[in-house]
């Protein structure tokens, strides 16, 4: 009797032994996050309660009744912020730095306005975890190569599909021409340089003037046209409906892709923009919203202030620019919320650098309807820390994305758990 | 006409130098939250600095007439901040014509006019490890540097009495550059292991060599000395224990690899460079007193380092092995403090712990803890002001001190710092920001193989 105890009571431990050590799973439903800030970036800071119901946010203060069957989580001593959103990286599309068979943002050709970030995104890269667990929710993944390298998606960044991540925004990007160097390996000569440049301006303007016209042909045309994927990723943009997204960072090529956005009526976010601080107020008044970053980086040039990187969002945003953050990254976009407060750091202050990665996103992106702010009836993508988001030692403790609670593990998290106390120790 | 001009510039620019008076290094910084390192955090104190030494820590200290007075109120004040692995202020990083080039200096290629030695005090940093590239699996030389920028000698940057260091390389860059370029080994981490122990044996046998000779001079002066050979002879320096290898690497199986050959060799003065691996061995680095310096959370940026986690340090660290936080970027260097607190954020480091990462670590590995990486009486005045907790995200260095100088001031320093402006510079050279120097180690490469697109066009 005594045995069959024990052996039972084994069995019952090896059970939950075995329980313990299956992978963690998103889990979805109603939750409560009771006794909590909530800091809603729209509306003010309030206490109380935040509900989340079949994907949404449900009920935001002190009186939020809590339906039956739903998950209490006790957040007392927390914040509960919207999740941020990353207005520019690679997420998805790429794997490993050096392998560039796991690059899938650089398509051979200058001009694939037609090939899509989204069809690339892998569901299951491990750089995804890494950075949801650091409170970003929500990226813009974005082809780089070429004048036209395709279409780029936002996604949220949890799912099994690429459709089940797709966030509601796509657009065309653009790598407006650079008049300048790319950098300390571009060995090109100033008049090759000057060359490089005004062909790269005749072939943007070729490509424009031909897709216009492809438009005109094909809103006319009733019959079967030829197979041409290319001018038809580009038909939205010349008629001003599509987004275009610019890349565009040296002082004098943002006033040409200003000049060139108001001749061209394109509608236009500019990406990059890291010397927008110098023409802050032209950007200004061409009313284009800016998504800028990485705010970690040097200056573009020997001769500037070592913090013109650290202060270029907050001076643009004084300026009266809609700015975003971004970090351009894919490995560490998990850094979002340390170029925000940097950001934060170096004039633009807290408050307008948590909107840059919330709630201005969101709207440039036009799906401010639905993320970027708590709001009841918007998506529940919520991020519970135990302090200021931005600060470095800032833990995460509850993180949601479409309303599934995600459990916060990633690689990064397995590997310390495994190794902190390797077992075995030290060889013999 | 443009050249006149320049060289009218230079004369009178030099001139100014030659006229001013060498500033002595005497100041009192007064009222600080001193982060001590070594000895706890002291409110509301002074540090009297005399000769670019720290003389006296205390309250209510007066200064001397003549002395500079900083008023760090309301501040915090740290030591400077120490890099032990870097590329700026060099115009090479790397000798990529052989698997072993120990016989090559850094120091020789030293470079004054680097804004980059600027950029990185504003941002606290007083010392840097200028490294040899990883190209090779011997590479050159390295040399410790104060960053007294501001000076045009070369050799003014040098950290006089600092111990030799030398650069050694596994992995993936050396295979890449000498098996996949050139064809010769290695290829192979196999290979790896074979070139570093034939050349700790060519020094060893070469040391015998000189060794015999010393005997035999004794009793017969016409005794033929061997052949110099400095590169067998830098060997010999590593064996006799007189040089510190810092050894870039990333897994833990090259890690444990050149931990053998050390053995075999005697070699005890190891820091093993990014290893980003370390917390896989933790237990075994530890054991052998080897050292390990290490990035925040760069990962993923090429194979061996997909494997990776941010809690390396804390690992590391909880381990017992001496770590150190390292840039190996010009733009990384400018916020270590910040790259320090990541260690907070992945593993909940204390305050102590995650500043002594980019302090008195460093020091120890660098073999300088006797003069550098605490604020205590009788070290070098490098000191870092910052009007918040370093540790903080919101923490903007505000002044920064090396031997007793202010070489950075947020409060008066011009916008543009640089020490040589090109009068014929017509485009300007406008670098793209979106793309971090991941391997700075690997600069110098990309024109002997053309390696252009691989290396720079990628994002990293």
């Amino acid at each position: 009797m005594k045995k069959t105890f024990l052996f039972l009571l084994t069995l019952l431990f090896m059970q939950s032994v075995t329980l313990s050590q299956q992978v963690a799973k998103p889990e979805y439903g109603s939750f409560a996050l009771t006794n909590v800030t909530i800091e809603t970036v729209t509306n003010g800071t309030v206490q109380g309660t935040l509900l989340i119901r079949n994907g949404k946010i449900a009920g935001i203060g002190e009186n939020v009744s809590i339906p039956q069957g739903t998950k209490v989580i006790d957040c007392t001593g927390f914040t509960v912020y919207p999740g941020m959103i990353d207005g520019g990286t690679t997420l998805g599309l790429s794997e490993v730095g050096s392998i560039s068979l796991t690059q899938d943002y650089n398509e051979v050709g200058d001009f694939t306005p037609h090939v899509q970030a989204l069809t690339a995104v892998n569901p299951n890269s491990v750089h995804i975890p890494v950075t949801r667990v650091n409170g970003v929710t929500t990226v813009l993944t974005m082809p780089k190569s070429g004048l036209f390298p395709g279409t780029a998606s936002l996604i949220h960044l949890h799912g099994y599909t690429p459709q089940q991540m797709e966030a509601g925004f796509s657009g065309v990007v653009l790598n407006f021409p650079n008049s300048g160097r790319r950098g300390r390996w571009d060995r090109r000569t100033d008049e090759e340089v000057k060359k490089d440049y005004e062909e790269d301006m005749k072939k943007l303007s070729d490509i424009w003037g031909r897709s216009k016209q492809y438009a005109e042909m094909k809103d006319k045309e009733t019959g079967l046209m030829e197979y041409n994927p290319e001018m038809d990723a580009m038909i939205p943009l010349v008629k001003g409906n599509g987004h275009l997204l610019i890349e565009v960072n040296k002082r004098e090529d943002i006033l040409s892709a200003i000049k060139w956005v108001r001749e061209h009526g394109a509608k236009a976010i500019f990406m990059g923009v890291s010397e927008g601080w110098r023409v802050a107020d032209s950007l200004a008044a061409a009313d284009i919203p800016v998504i800028t970053g990485p705010v970690l980086s040097v200056p573009g040039r020997a001769s500037d202030r070592y913090d013109v990187a650290y202060r270029n969002a907050g001076v643009m945003q004084k300026a009266g620019v809609q700015v975003a953050i971004r970090t351009n990254e894919s490995e560490n976009v998990r850094n979002l919320p340390f170029n925000a407060g940097f950001a934060a750091a170096y004039g633009m202050g807290k408050k307008e650098a948590l909107r840059a990665v919330t709630i201005v996103p969101a709207q440039i992106f036009g799906v401010d309807d639905q993320i970027g702010s708590l709001e009841v009836g918007k998506t529940a993508n919520v991020i519970v820390s135990d302090g200021d988001p931005f600060e470095t030692k800032t833990q995460f403790q509850h993180l949601f994305i479409n309303g599934w609670k995600v459990p916060l593990e990633s690689r990064h998290t397995l590997l310390y758990d495994e190794f902190l106390e390797r077992s075995p120790g030290l060889r013999e | 006409m443009k050249h006149m001009l320049f060289f009218m510039c230079l004369f009178f620019l030099s001139g100014i130098e030659l006229l001013a008076q060498p500033d002595p290094g005497n100041l009192l910084i007064r009222n600080g939250t001193v982060l001590t390192i070594t000895d706890g955090i002291r409110a509301n104190t002074d540090i009297l600095v005399e000769n670019g030494k720290i003389k006296r820590i205390g309250k209510n200290l007066r200064a001397p007439q003549g002395y500079q007075t900083i008023d760090a109120t309301g501040m915090h004040v740290m030591p400077g901040i120490i890099d032990a692995h870097s590329h700026i202020a060099i115009d090479a990083v790397n000798e990529a014509t052989n698997p072993v080039t120990a016989e090559v200096f850094v120091g020789d290629a030293l470079d004054p006019f680097d804004i980059s030695i600027y950029r990185a005090l504003a941002g606290g940093v007083t010392i840097s490890h200028a490294m040899h590239g990883s190209a090779n699996a011997i590479g050159g030389q390295c040399e410790t540097i104060k960053h007294h920028w501001g000076v045009w000698d070369p050799q003014g940057l040098v950290m006089e009495g600092a111990p030799r260091t030398i650069k050694f390389a596994l992995g993936e860059n050396p295979m890449r550059v000498h098996g996949e370029g050139y064809n010769k080994m290695p290829r192979t981490r196999m290979g790896v292991e074979q070139v570093i122990r034939e050349a700790f044996e060519e020094g060893k046998r070469y040391q015998a060599e000189w060794d015999a000779y010393d005997r035999k001079r004794m009793t017969n002066a016409k005794t033929v000395a061997p052949a110099f050979d400095l590169r067998k002879q830098t060997m010999a320096d590593i064996l006799n224990g007189e040089i510190i290898i810092h050894c870039h690497s990333y897994r833990a199986d090259e890690i444990l690899m050149l931990l053998d050959v050390l053995e075999d060799y005697g070699v005890d003065k190891i820091c093993f460079q990014h290893v980003n691996e370390g917390f896989k061995i933790a237990p075994e680095l530890a054991a052998y007193g080897a050292h390990a310096s290490v990035f925040s959370d760069w990962w993923a940026y090429k194979f061996e380092v997909y494997y990776s986690t941010a809690y390396n340090a804390t690992i590391l660290t909880r381990n017992g092995v001496v770590t150190s936080i390292n840039s190996d970027s010009g733009e990384l260097i400018r916020h270590l403090y910040h790259e320090a607190a990541k260690t907070q954020k992945y593993g909940g480091l204390t305050d102590d712990e995650a500043l002594a990462l980019i302090t008195i670590n460093p020091a120890i590995q660098l073999g300088i803890q006797d003069r550098v990486g605490s604020i205590e009486v009788g070290k070098d005045a490098d000191i870092a002001i910052f009007n918040d907790h370093p540790l903080s995200i919101y923490a903007i260095p505000q002044k920064t001190i090396v031997d007793g100088i202010v070489r950075f001031d947020i409060d008066s320093d011009p916008a543009d710092m640089r020490m040589d402006v090109d009068p014929e510079e017509e485009l300007p050279a406008f670098m793209l920001t979106d793309r971090h120097d991941h391997e700075s180690c690997m600069k110098d490469v990309e024109m002997i193989y053309g390696l252009n697109e691989l290396l720079f066009n990628h994002k990293h």
